[in-house]
């Protein structure tokens, strides 16, 4: 049985990872996963200095999911190449690095910091929702999108995944723009902005009054976004948004995606990603897939 | 560190106080969860997905056995207040870094607990009270708040120490608030360890620093992951926090319980 799998030629133990936001550095679910099981880690965005992130309440809960707006505060670049990288090098594991910024200075800033390191990709968050300034920006304009990963595919000496916004009205469009720049993968789905009202206090959930919606109430419309992407674009998929299971896990392998990232859901449980590496392994016996490779994309 | 999350079996549950409810829980968080530590309560109720935070009220190592009173705020909490003895509810913890029970050792201790704040404090009380004598305080002081009458809890508190009680509507004790029922009762001490609403901890702080006195304060805040990662539930802090290199510490682990100079409420 082979659950390897390769991303810009890059290769994975198996399928699954973590989505960037959800997991820390790996350090946090030490505890409940053994990382080394993981196909790759993905970090907490991380930008050229420290961010303070957003005020709380930063979390608001909703049905079959939760909506978020942290702001992306992360102690910058200096901090996480010398405490954050050197923990997670100690696993047998693939490093992916998410870049967050203001500004395409910014992230090349961040880019060029990291391309010495001995991580294995970079994951381009041009998709957050819940900062104010830059971010998103360049995530919901093909144009801007296009531009953005031209610059980072100049100086990024790894692989390069830009991460999608499904608050477009046409993702394929971005998926396209992020190809066309030479982006090595996408990864999709980031969340979808929502609001939440608290009708006792008649305020916003949330500080920060929308946030970013993630968890199983999302995971249609990943599995469409993931679908339509991978009809519309050569390079490969990272397709994430409310996995919970194995089950979830191959709906979007199925859909096109060559891997997948376990987001929200670790919060529900801690050991989902590694229940969802065992449950892939299972479900492959069962079915007697051979290999994993197999089955990306086969629903037509 | 020995997080975990299973699967407990309640032991019993009843109704202390208008919507405030006494849980037992047979767990193995119990093995290791101390005063001042919390863990997350997940509904069963699949659209609910994450932990509730709850304190924990009493430790009892012996029977396996964790107490966690708390109150009915929303759906999640609703739905636990319907477990009977037999059922299963899934547990994550123990979370948090509890009190600093060091910091007590030869002082003049001062409890004080407001609202929902009140349960950890009496595992904190049980604590201070089985201590070696040489660790044990000079003191102890119990006060807490409630609204009314409703004095939950209050009976256990007056074994571990001398307890006075403030509510809002003056039915028992001192009218008003923990920090009137101090000035009222000329209470006097060293030391606070709290729990309560942010404008009891505010006035805790205020009161602790114009007195001199040491404070740690239990802090609130909306939650998801419950173990650091999510970067949900943080507070200002005065210093750049280490983890963090910002001026925002996580109240899940680096917290709940904080030096009240520490933190900006």
């Amino acid at each position: 049985m082979n659950t390897k799998v390769t991303i810009a030629g890059v290769e994975f133990k198996n399928p699954v990872m973590v989505a960037s936001g959800t997991f820390g550095s790996g350090q946090e679910y030490g505890e409940f996963a053994d990382l080394n099981k993981l196909g790759a880690v993905v970090t907490k965005g991380v930008a050229n200095r420290p961010w303070e992130g957003n005020p709380t309440p930063r979390v608001a809960e909703t049905s079959s999911g939760m909506l978020n707006a942290i702001g992306l505060q992360n102690p910058g670049i200096d901090v996480f190449v010398e405490r954050d990288i050197p923990f997670l090098q100690q696993y047998d594991t693939k490093i992916i690095v998410n870049v967050c910024g203001h500004s395409i200075e910014e992230y090349l800033d961040v880019v060029e910091r990291l391309s010495d390191e001995k991580i294995d990709m970079m994951e381009i968050n041009v998709s957050c929702p819940n900062v104010k300034e830059g971010g998103i920006a360049f995530g919901t304009r093909p144009d801007a999108l296009f531009e953005i990963t031209k610059e980072i595919k100049k100086k990024s000496k790894q692989p390069i995944i830009m991460k999608l916004s499904p608050n477009v009205t046409d993702i394929t469009e971005m998926a396209k723009a992020a190809e066309a720049a030479g982006a090595d993968a996408i990864s999709l789905i980031n969340t979808l902005t929502g609001m939440k009202i608290d009708i006792h206090r008649r305020c916003f959930a949330l500080a920060n009054k929308t946030g970013g919606l993630s968890g199983p109430a999302i995971k249609p419309v990943a599995v469409r976004m993931v679908y339509q992407c991978a009809n519309a674009v050569k390079i490969p998929i990272i397709g994430m948004g409310g996995i919970a299971n194995a089950e979830d896990a191959i709906e979007f392998m199925m859909a096109g995606a060559s891997a997948v990232a376990v987001g929200m859901m670790n919060f529900h449980n801690p050991y989902a990603t590694m229940e969802v590496v065992k449950g892939i392994e299972d479900f492959m016996q069962k079915e007697k897939i051979e290999d994993i490779k197999d089955i990306i994309g086969i629903v037509k | 560190m020995s997080k975990k999350k299973e699967s407990g079996i309640v032991i019993s549950q009843r109704e202390i106080a208008d919507g405030i409810f006494d849980l037992w829980i047979n767990t193995d968080i119990s093995k290791t969860a101390k005063a001042g530590q919390f863990v997350g309560v997940y509904p069963a109720n699949g659209a609910m997905l994450l932990p509730r935070p709850i304190s924990i009220c009493k430790v009892d190592k012996d029977n396996n056995a964790l107490r966690l009173v708390y109150r009915v705020a929303g759906k999640g909490t609703l739905e636990f207040s319907f477990l009977k003895k037999g059922d299963r509810i899934d547990v994550l913890g123990p979370l948090g870094n509890g009190y600093p029970v060091d910091k007590a050792c030869g002082k003049k201790v001062i409890l004080m607990g407001g609202g929902i704040g009140v349960p950890p404090l009496l595992e904190m009380s049980r604590v201070l009270k089985d201590l070696d004598d040489n660790k044990k305080p000079s003191e102890v002081s119990i006060v807490m708040g409630y609204r009314n009458s409703q004095d939950f809890l209050a009976d256990e508190f007056r074994e571990n120490g001398q307890f006075y009680v403030a509510t809002d509507d003056g039915s028992l004790g001192v009218r008003g608030t923990v920090i009137d029922a101090l000035n009222k009762e000329n209470i006097e001490g060293d030391v606070i360890f709290a729990c309560g609403p942010m404008p009891m901890l505010r006035a805790i702080k205020k009161y602790a620093g114009e007195h001199n006195m040491e404070a740690y304060i239990s802090l609130e805040e909306k939650m998801a992951c419950g173990v650091g990662a999510c970067l949900g539930c943080v507070v200002k802090t005065r210093d750049v926090d280490a983890h963090s290199h910002v001026k925002n510490a996580r109240i899940c682990t680096d917290g709940p319980v904080y030096d009240a100079r520490d933190v900006e409420i």
